[in-house]
């Protein structure tokens, strides 16, 4: 088959643009909404309180890939008064899920202490639920210097 | 992959009462999904879905993991121990695949 130089230039042309829509965003990130539908189905529709629970969380995290995070809750942890669950929010990752952790009164304090993935700079939210049904929160901003999320 | 090793830090004595701190450790690449192969094809997610920890049968701890977290997942908790007996931890895998460790205290 025989091109002209017109043709040529025209079908490269098109390659790179279906090239490029292709590579376009290759990650889809998680925004506010979807990180509040998350609260939402957890809590329940209550807003959640401030107070009671700390995550801790490093101010700048050099690499996204392990962020040390810890979550504690005043709790006193007893069979009438207990905590039941601890739900970690990434606002800025892919998924805004990370973790939730189950407590039960024979965990004797409600602390717990993982690492995560960050993608980029970033609100790590972190929600206790309750036997009672109350919802606390804590929110903390993390910089990340090397995203965690492949690509 | 080599095959995931759980690894569990827990005293060997406790008093009645006492609240110790239960460390653990596993090895498992934690897939999320989102990486590319050097063709372009979306790595398939695997990771560690789910940990739970029980004693003498009873649930202590649990928790539902999503893949943002990191390769050879940490989990560091606290229990209340009042009598001797075992720890029994479990990590789910994604494959199906449950590994299992069991770690025993006593009661000073």
């Amino acid at each position: 088959m025989n091109l002209s130089r017109r043709q040529v230039l025209t079908l490269s042309a098109s390659a790179v643009a279906v090239a490029a829509t292709g590579l376009g965003p290759s990650v889809v990130f998680a925004d506010a909404a979807a990180t509040e539908k998350s609260i939402a189905a957890f809590t329940g529709g209550k807003s959640p309180a401030t107070g009671k629970i700390t995550l801790n969380a490093p101010e700048i995290a050099e690499n996204g890939n392990t962020v040390p995070i810890s979550v504690s809750v005043d709790s006193e942890m007893t069979k009438d008064s207990y905590v039941q669950s601890v739900m970690v929010l990434a606002e800025g990752n892919p998924n805004p899920g990370v973790i939730t952790f189950n407590f039960s009164p024979m965990s004797g304090e409600a602390t717990a202490t993982t690492r995560m993935r960050l993608a980029k700079t970033q609100n790590v939210v972190a929600i206790a639920k309750m036997n009672d049904g109350s919802v606390f929160m804590d929110k903390k901003l993390v910089k990340v210097t090397i995203g965690g999320c492949g690509g | 992959m080599a095959k995931p090793r759980p690894r569990v830090k827990l005293p060997k004595t406790a008093s009645a009462g006492e609240v110790i701190t239960i460390k653990t450790l596993i090895n498992h690449v934690m897939e999320s999904g989102q990486r590319k192969d050097k063709e372009g094809k979306p790595i398939p997610r695997q990771i560690i879905n789910k940990f739970t920890c029980e004693f003498n049968g009873t649930p202590v701890f649990s928790c539902d993991i999503e893949p943002a977290i990191s390769a050879n997942p940490y989990f560091e908790f606290t229990a209340k121990v009042m009598e001797s007996g075992k720890f029994k931890f479990s990590w789910v895998d994604d494959n199906g695949e449950t590994y299992t460790h069991e770690q025993g205290i006593q009661i000073k």
